[in-house]
């Protein structure tokens, strides 16, 4: 029997609260105890960890809140990130590395470096960034999970 | 290097971890930006740094690193040590600079987990 490839075999919804450091990672550790779970490759896990804390630390850095819609499918992994917060104003250019709007307060605790987006892109195999500035930002990744 | 052998060399304290003192370490990644410890450290580092809220153990959870020193006499955040805990991740505290700190256990044969940036975009 052929395999339907847009079949989901898992879909999973998470919120994400904005500002709320204490438990920032959370999700990213949720998901990726799911990705163990159901026994992705270690590569796959690594890539989708870093991919889902970096969005997860900017819907807490500059969201108010944000949503992780994790869909597992027999080829891929898409994470959709929805977040209600400031936007980004140019996209291109915080796709820069070492580009940044972060306050001093996101800097001391270690991130705001202009890092973030730069590693979703080299961790993922699809990136849609799309954003209302004032409204939020949706960013969709997408990870194939065969060699 | 083992932990044990570690938290002796730096003269650390032991916050979490006791029971892992015997665990091997070979390599290491010194840095207090997150960003740049999410963009270059390699599974199965050693993490050496001066940040101490809970991100520093998410950022460990997130690239299976092996455990955290706390450079310049920092001690972590209550919340840090229960994350850590959960999590069993190791985290030490001593009073070198980051610079001592990674000069004495560099020369005891811990090596970076990288030793250039070049060498992150090859992988």
């Amino acid at each position: 029997m052929q395999q339907n490839y847009d079949e989901p075999l898992l879909k999973q919804d998470f919120t994400v609260q904005g500002g709320d450091f204490i438990h920032a990672g959370e999700v990213s550790s949720k998901i990726k105890s799911i990705l163990k779970e159901i026994g992705m490759s270690h590569e796959v896990i690594r890539r989708a960890s870093i991919a889902t804390y970096e969005a997860e630390m900017n819907v807490v850095c500059y969201a108010q809140r944000g949503k992780f819609y994790l869909t597992i499918t027999p080829d891929r992994l898409s994470i959709i990130v929805e977040d209600e917060g400031q936007g980004i104003e140019n996209i291109a250019l915080a796709m820069k590395e070492g580009y940044s709007t972060s306050s001093s307060a996101i800097k001391e605790m270690g991130f705001g470096a202009g890092m973030g987006l730069p590693n979703i892109k080299k961790n993922t195999d699809e990136l849609l960034i799309s954003s209302v500035l004032g409204e939020g930002t949706r960013v969709a990744m997408v990870i194939f999970t065969k060699p | 290097m083992t932990f044990r052998e570690l938290a002796g060399i730096l003269d650390a304290e032991v916050v979490v971890g006791h029971d892992c003192m015997d665990v091997e370490i070979k390599n290491a990644f010194a840095s207090d930006l997150l960003s740049d410890v999410l963009a270059f450290a390699r599974e199965g580092a050693l993490l050496i740094t001066g940040i101490t809220n809970p991100q520093v153990v998410r950022t460990t959870e997130m690239l299976e690193l092996l455990g955290i020193v706390f450079v310049r006499g920092k001690k972590p955040d209550e919340d840090t040590v229960k994350l850590a805990r959960t999590k069993k991740i190791p985290l030490f505290c001593t009073r070198y600079i980051m610079f001592e700190a990674c000069g004495r256990l560099f020369s005891n044969g811990l090596v970076g987990c990288i030793t250039r940036v070049d060498d992150a975009a090859k992988l």
